[in-house]
């Protein structure tokens, strides 16, 4: 890396910062800090959606499941089992790594459509387990979960939510930045232009595939134990099919192949149904509208096209 | 044969129907297109919907299945052409997100337009169920049945007999070679949207005395319409009628005999295993990739 791109790269993250550190001065009430705490989480899953649709060009329509059973294996752990926060939370992860891992090497031989509806199926049945199996999830009605303590110290209150999650996003960028100026990183973008071409290359394609695909739902599941100690309940829609496409459209609205784009299509789509709640009936129907006016008008995403790609590492025409 | 194995049988080939219609609008449209239309659902329910509120309007049941398939067939015209046609030569991650964010959309035109809640039809001739074998058997099951053999029947007399449909059938086959004979592509693509989307509107009307429908009915239909398009080999017809049937007596079968709470996920099982053990399908072609 040149000297000049290691400056690109970090000042990148540290004009995030600078913005996570000022937007506490913009926010008025605890109201606001809960929106800004949930655009934090949820641009963490996109962050890492994004390594696996943006940069490996692989789509994911289950990714909520991912995130619900991280949030699930918390939230029965403290509440029915007595086990600290944190410890369930590494276990989660550590389950969801294993059963992405398992399903990853069969379901990423799929491509396009064939990969999209495998993933909304694992989905699917995942988060219609979670409902049935009431004995344990609390079924339809969700369940309710205490707070996030460790070592002692009880995690409460928006402010120190606000800067856990601010310190986690920015780790979160770090890292993913990091991969993608990596060999993998590269990987995943020459068996994005073409699988066929990165194997001839010598790039092991299905290894590349399944470590983002583990890499992002490990993510979403240690994300979803923070949001249930944070939101004090879950229930089974939070790993549905509708959330999952609503994690997607974050990602390509910001911009695919864009980690700040994910953040701020995460950010943007986080905040506009509290904005736009005189129109509350409509929600439905604006968000589709802007999956589908995204697609269409700016194939790559907000923050691409308000850049003009000037900033931003192009994409070798295919 | 016992009469409860037989009720299961009754009742998944009724709801396997609809499946089967829904399949066969994916294939078409597969066909025409190579994009895979996951607001497919939201034309089952549109139609189901539509004529709900128009008998509401006090219009009698034949005129308003007439309006509201019209209806649920210009909707599908209009999808295609600013939705689809517009992202032409997209990737088909892109062309996903466009059909899955058409159906958010229509989804949520629906909440709207009819709110959210259950409606129902009045069975077509009567409720007094036939016993066959100790199970029973709806009027309306025949309904279905019915529809979908003459929907099916008519399907084959279109792309048989007809240049419209022998256009659609060429276009499938080679684009650039039918637009070499003179065949409007883009027309193509407009009567495919228009084809599935008559296709699901017939489906969810007829399937709504039995089942009920809601602006929310769509999402699961649609894509158990697809479980059945890919069961039998995406873009084979036969094989969309064949997975469509099966599906639905997966379903039936799995509600009956082992347990109510996880039919819905008997579909997206047998999609995982078509998809990780035969991609092909049932009916598929073998091919090769092209790279």
């Amino acid at each position: 890396m040149t000297g000049k791109r290691r400056l690109e790269r970090h000042s990148g993250e540290a004009v995030l910062a600078l913005v996570l550190l000022a937007l506490p001065l913009l926010l008025p009430n605890a109201y606001a800090y809960d929106i800004a705490v949930n655009a934090g989480f949820n641009a963490m899953v996109c962050v890492g959606l994004n390594l696996l649709i943006g940069y490996a060009g692989q789509i994911s329509l289950g990714h909520a499941a991912f995130f619900g059973l991280g949030a699930y294996a918390s939230g029965i752990l403290t509440t029915r089992y007595g086990w600290p926060p944190l410890a369930a939370l590494v276990c989660g992860a550590a389950g969801v790594g294993l059963l992405s891992w398992l399903l990853a090497r069969p379901v990423l031989r799929l491509r396009g459509h064939f990969l999209a509806m495998a993933t909304l199926g694992i989905g699917i049945i995942i988060s219609i387990a979670l409902n049935t199996e009431s004995w344990l999830t609390g079924g339809s009605d969700g369940l309710m979960v205490g707070d996030f303590s460790v070592l002692g110290r009880t995690l409460s209150g928006d402010r120190a939510w606000y800067a856990v999650v601010a310190v986690l996003l920015l780790v979160t960028v770090s890292m993913s930045r990091n991969l993608i100026d990596s060999p993998v990183g590269r990987a995943l973008r020459a068996l994005h232009g073409s699988e066929v071409a990165a194997e001839v290359a010598g790039i092991d394609t299905a290894r590349c595939k399944v470590l983002v695909f583990v890499l992002s739902a490990v993510l979403a599941s240690i994300v979803g134990s923070l949001f249930v100690h944070y939101a004090g309940m879950i229930t089974p829609a939070r790993a549905g099919f509708m959330r999952s496409i609503e994690l997607v459209t974050m990602v390509v609205f910001g911009g695919m192949a864009s980690t700040y784009g994910a953040v701020i299509g995460a950010a943007i789509l986080t905040a506009l149904p509290q904005l736009l709640t005189a129109f509350e009936d409509y929600e439905t129907m604006i968000f589709g509208a802007i999956m589908v006016g995204t697609m269409i008008f700016m194939p790559r995403g907000l923050l691409v096209t308000l850049a003009g790609c000037r900033w931003l590492p192009r994409r070798p025409a295919p | 044969m016992s009469s409860a194995f037989l009720q299961y049988l009754f009742s998944g080939l009724t709801i396997g129907s609809i499946y089967a219609l829904a399949g066969l609008g994916f294939s078409i449209i597969y066909n025409a297109s190579h994009v895979i239309n996951f607001a497919q659902g939201e034309f089952i329910m549109i139609g189901a919907m539509a004529t709900v509120s128009l008998t509401g309007l006090g219009l009698p049941l034949a005129a308003a299945i007439a309006l509201a398939v019209a209806a649920t067939v210009l909707v599908g015209a209009a999808v295609a052409r600013f939705a689809i046609m517009p992202a032409r030569g997209a990737s088909p991650v892109t062309l996903i997100i466009i059909t899955i964010g058409t159906s958010v959309f229509l989804r949520g035109a629906a909440q709207v337009l009819w709110g959210k809640g259950y409606h129902a039809l009045p069975s077509f001739s009567g409720d007094t169920p036939f016993v066959v074998m100790g199970a029973t058997l709806l009027p309306q099951s025949l309904w279905v049945l019915g529809t979908t053999l003459a929907v099916i029947a008519g399907l084959g007399w279109f792309f048989g007999r007809t240049l419209y449909g022998k256009a659609m059938l060429a276009t499938s086959c080679n684009r650039l070679a039918a637009q070499l004979v003179g065949i409007r592509v883009s027309g193509v693509l407009l009567a495919a949207f228009a084809l599935a989307a008559l296709l699901g509107a017939v489906g969810g009307i007829v399937m709504t005395p039995i089942t009920f429908t809601s602006s929310e009915a769509g999402i699961m239909l649609g894509l158990k319409g697809f479980s059945a398009a890919v069961l039998g080999g995406l873009g084979n017809g036969a094989g969309a009628i064949l997975g469509g049937l099966i599906v639905g007596v997966a379903e039936a079968m799995s509600a009956g005999y082992l347990s109510s709470a996880y039919k819905e996920a008997t579909a997206f099982a047998i999609i995982l295993f078509v998809l990780l053990f035969m991609p092909r399908g049932l009916l598929g072609q073998p091919g090769s990739e092209r790279v």
